[in-house]
Parts: C-alpha cells; structure tokens; sequence
C-alpha cells in the first residue's frame, strides 16, 4: 500500500456536504514522477477530491498522505511541498508579473538569491521578459495560465496541483502548455492534472475516472482503450461515465 | 520567516490598494467632503428664533418689551399682531417659532403685584422651541427688572454671567469635528477591510493564498495593519480641514490622538475582517456590517450624549467601541487631557483591538 515511491496515497477518502456526498470512499495512489490524469465528468468530484489533497478542504472520513505529510493533521506541511493552480484563474491583477512572482516565492520561504534566479529562469524559459513589468490584468489568457504555471512551481514543489489547467485556450496554446507539463515531469515533478480534454488523457501515464463521486477505472490509457475494447480515449470515457446518475 | 513573509504581503496591500481605482480617491476625498460639508449643515445652533407678539396693552412698557426682544442677539420680531387667532396663524405658516402675549391692563395689574405675559413656542422641533421660549422670557424678565428699578420697586441685583469653558462661544461646530473624524473612521476602517477580504474570495486570490504555508496570523495582519496607516491619514485630513476651515486646533497632544486612532483602526478594521471571514459576497458582508455602523453610530454618544439615554442603553453603550474614542477625541481636541487621564479609555480600546483581532485571526479558515 504505501510504498516510498507514492507520493500520493489515499484510502477511502470522502467528503460531504450536508447529506451530499461529493467524494464517495475512493483510494488510489500516484508514484513519484509521474502525469496522473484525473478524469471525470462536471459535477463528479474531481475538484473536492483535489480540494482536499492539497489541504483547502477537510475530509469527511478517509486517510491518506500527499509528499510524505498525513492530510488531516499535516496540511500546513503539505502546502510546503505542494504548488496548485485552480480552475480559476487567482493571480493578483494588479500587481505585475514580477510583483505576483516574488509575492509567491516569497512566502515558500525563498531567500531573495533564490528568487532572482528562480525569476531569471522563469523569464527565459517563457520567454515572457517584456512582459516583467506588465500587470497581471493586462496580459493575453494563453500567457496568464503559464505564468500561473510557472508560480506554481516556482518553488520546485515534490506535486503540482492543475485543475482544468487549458480550459478556455486554443489547441496551439494547450499544446505548448503540456510541454511545460512534460518539462516539470522530466525533472522529477509529479504531476496531478484534471481535465476534460480527451486528447490531454493521452499525454498522462495514468489516468483515473470518477464517476458520482467514485473512481470507476484506473490505469494506463493503453490499458484502459484495451479493457474497454475502446480505439480511443474519448470512447473509454463515454463507456465509463454513461454510468453517471449524478446531475451536474 | 513569518516577519519577510508579513512584509511581503503588507507590500501586496498597499501596491493594490494603490493601484485600485477607488479607494486612494474614497480615503482622500470621503473625509474632505465630510469635514467641509457636514458642520456647516449638520448644526444645532438655534441661530434666529421668531416672535410674534400680541400685544393687548399698547403701553411704553409692552411697546418697550417688544423693542428688547427685536435687540436680543437670537431673537427676531416677525411680526406684531391684534388678535390671538391671527398669531396662531403665523406659527402655523411657520413663520414665528415662538409667541408672545401680553394682556391688557398689563402694566397696571404689574403694579398691583399680579400680571402676567404667556410665552407659548412651537414644539415640533423641540430644541428651537425650548430654547427660543427661554430666550424670550428671559429678555421680557430682563426688560421688566430693568422697568421695576427705574420706578423704584425693586433694589438693583448683582449680575449674573456664565462662561462656557472649552468651548468658550457654545459652538457646535468645535463639538461636531472631532466626532466626525470617529464617524469617518467607523465607515471607512470598518467596511473597507470587509470589502478588501470578500473581494479576494470574489476573484478567487484568497484559494492562491489558502494554498500556500503562509499562516493564518500573518495573513490577518496584513489585512488589518494597512488601515492604522488609513486611519492616521483620515485622520491627519480631519484636522487639517479642522484647523484651515475652521480654526479649530486640538488642544491636546496631537500624538494622543493618534495612537488612539491607531487602536480605533484596528478595532474596526478588526470587526470588518471577522466579519468578511463569514460572508461569502460583498453583498452579505455590506448588510452585516451596516448592522454594526448603525448601532455604532446611534449609540456611540455623537449625536445624542449618552448621559441622557435610559439606563439600559448606558449600559449597552460600554461595549460600543466607538464611544471611548469619542470621548477621547473630545477631551483631548477640547479639553487638552493629557494622555494619563484617559488611561482608562486607551485600555478598553486596546483590549478591543486584540480581541477583535484574535477572532478575526481565529475566524479565517485556510481549511473548508
């Protein structure tokens, strides 16, 4: 069960609210280094789940450890570890791009060496230098999500947190965008993604699909075309989630 | 850690405080209207009271009464009529607040020993009726004594004078300034905190922040301790338009009254960020904190003194915070207290101040 290779381990973790149940007892564990993709439809729980590996919602019933710290007792050390971007798009408008990034980096606790050379890299690597001193508010929507990206990871974190990170951009954008994914991937990042886009599932080494609350299927994308007799992604979901009684 | 970390984000606060299109403009302006405007027009002075006289004697005295009363500083003479009927009618039209009558034969039942002149005023604004009605009779008192020791009825009397200490020409205005400089602070460190913490769950910010390892206090103070600086600049703005506008310099150390702005901020700042920690819209915590600015308005003794309120509302009136703020602006810009005095105030107040700002730290959850 809990091997030093999960960074991720969860057992029977549940949410609810009121008499709703949001995340219904699942468990599953993500190995360092990996891309999981966690796939489901609107209203299925993904966010919930999400919500509480990183430490902004508490569970209900369940255990489980993300980077090595217990999610019920350890959360504030979890943060530390951790980096997140939400579906919704939460960096300060009205400070610059440089501003929200020393803002970050600075509360991860990074001495003003280790932000100026962080920045230096994050600048280059985007290519986004013109751009330093642009506020946030001002600059197009395929460059807010990188920056986003990038603050989110800027203080090398052990699992980054993306929730429906592409939603909204052009094919072009996404696909630059996985690259970045594929780039914190290669250093040793793990990557924790939901998504709705079918061709995304491709890219990540497992992915897991939750149904009402529950995980139904869970593995590779290989893996999964092949049980459900299934060419492509997007048919292996319309099979898994025609199960759902849950409205959005 | 936590002291970078605190710097960080109070940089954050001001940059977007700064940068906002609103609010540099409702710290600046909000005050500069609200002292230039509000004495002017929010005013009790009872400045011009009319009389209308029924005069049934028609004698040298009556007419003499008539002629002190149309001399008196406040007093005006609107008009002189025959009938009761008629002068009635005038403070029906609103034209005299106040109505004199003097009998006929006054002045040769006044030396038989039992006259009398009826002095009726309009009550329905009460403060001008009282006063005007007082004024009245005590000119018709003042003309009839005079009267009395010219024909040798009555000894001379020593004279009364009464000085008004602190507020030495009874101007309303010395007292309105430095309780609205409390009124400012109430609504702009009260609902400006609110505002700035719910705006940050609007947009989505706040989730950014809950994410990271910054902790819960620090986070707060960041929140709250911009708003001392808000505060000293309402503040500073107030008694600059006190002194320019009005002539009106605090008698009391200038340093006194800013620290118990500094603890009035804060506790208000405090109330508004506890509240927001609750409300999920701006609209929601807009409605809970008028709740709370209105009763801190009506019961913090600005406008009514709080010694002529029931006993049950005095009592309730020790846990409005605004209240010893009032009475230390008022005794230190009127009276000059030193700062030892009001020891008692500046305790109440600072133990408001942490309270509200443990709850606020106690209430925000980084946790769902």
């Amino acid at each position: 069960m809990k091997t030093p290779d999960n960074v991720i381990s969860v057992r029977n973790l549940t949410k609810q609210f009121g008499s709703f149940t949001a995340v219904d007892h699942i468990s599953f564990d993500v190995r360092h280094g990996e891309i999981f993709g966690f796939l489901g439809a609107n209203g299925a729980g993904k966010t919930t789940a999400m919500r509480m590996l990183c430490g902004l919602s508490i569970p209900t019933s369940g255990d489980g450890q993300v980077a090595g710290c217990d999610i019920l007792t350890q959360a504030e050390d979890i943060k530390r570890r951790i980096g997140y971007m939400s579906q919704k798009f939460s960096l300060y408008g009205l400070l610059t791009v440089e501003e929200n990034l020393r803002l970050f980096s600075t509360i991860y606790g990074m001495s003003d060496r280790q932000i100026r050379e962080a920045s230096a890299r994050l600048f280059t690597d985007l290519s986004m230098e013109n751009m330093r001193r642009t506020l946030v508010k001002d600059i197009p929507v395929g460059w807010k999500q990188k920056l986003a990206f990038a603050i989110a990871t800027i203080h090398s974190p052990e699992v980054v947190f993306l929730d429906e990170p592409t939603g909204g951009v052009d094919p072009v954008t996404r696909r630059k965008f996985w690259e970045l994914i594929y780039k914190a991937a290669s250093g040793g990042m793990t990557i924790f993604v939901t998504t709705h886009y079918l061709d995304e599932a491709e890219y990540c080494n497992r992915i897991s699909i939750m149904v009402d609350g529950r995980i139904s299927a869970l593995d590779t994308p290989d893996a999964l075309k092949k049980k459900y007799h299934a060419t492509t992604m997007d048919e292996v979901f319309r099979i898994v989630a025609k199960e759902a009684t849950r409205e959005e | 850690m936590q002291l970078r970390i605190l710097r960080a984000l109070l940089r954050k606060e001001v940059r977007l405080m700064m940068r906002n299109p609103l609010i540099p403009k409702i710290i600046l302006v909000m005050p500069l209207m609200v002292m230039l405007v509000i004495p002017l027009v929010a005013n009790l002075d009872v400045k011009q009271v009319n009389v209308c006289v029924v005069d049934n004697d028609h004698t040298q005295l009556s007419h003499r009464i008539i002629a002190d009363i149309e001399a008196a500083q406040c007093l005006k003479i609107a008009m002189v009529c025959d009938t009761y009927t008629e002068a009635m009618k005038s403070i029906e039209e609103g034209k005299a607040d106040v109505l004199l009558t003097i009998p006929p034969d006054y002045v040769r039942n006044l030396t038989a020993g039992n006259a009398q002149v009826s002095i009726e005023a309009n009550g329905v604004n009460a403060t001008k009726g009282m006063l005007g009605s007082r004024y009245v009779a005590q000119s018709v008192i003042g003309t009839l004594s005079q009267w009395q020791i010219e024909n040798g009825l009555l000894q001379p009397q020593p004279d009364m004078s009464v000085i008004y200490r602190f507020n030495p020409t009874l101007n309303f205005r010395n007292y309105m300034i430095p309780a609205l400089m409390v009124l400012l602070l109430i609504i702009i460190c009260g609902f400006l905190p609110a505002l700035n913490l719910v705006s940050e769950k609007e947009t989505g910010t706040i989730e950014a922040m809950n994410v990271t390892p910054v902790s819960r206090l620090t986070f707060v103070l960041s929140k709250l301790i911009p708003f001392w600086i808000v505060g000293l600049m309402v503040v500073t703005v107030g008694m600059l338009v006190g002194w320019l506008v009005y002539g009106l310099i605090p008698s009391g150390s200038i340093m006194a009254i800013y620290l118990a702005t500094i603890l009035f901020s804060l506790v208000m700042s405090g109330l508004g960020v506890t509240v927001a920690n609750s409300s999920s819209t701006m609209l929601q915590s807009v409605f809970v904190m008028f709740a709370f600015i209105i009763i801190f308005q009506l019961m913090n003794g600005l406008f009514t003194p709080i010694r002529s309120m029931p006993e049950w509302a005095q009592c309730i009136t020790y846990v409005i915070p605004p209240r010893y703020y009032i009475e230390i602006m008022r005794s230190v810009y009127l009276k000059g207290t030193p700062l030892a005095e009001l020891w008692q105030q500046y305790t109440i107040l600072f133990g408001f101040a942490v309270t509200l700002s443990v709850i606020a730290a106690l209430t925000y959850k980084k946790q769902a």
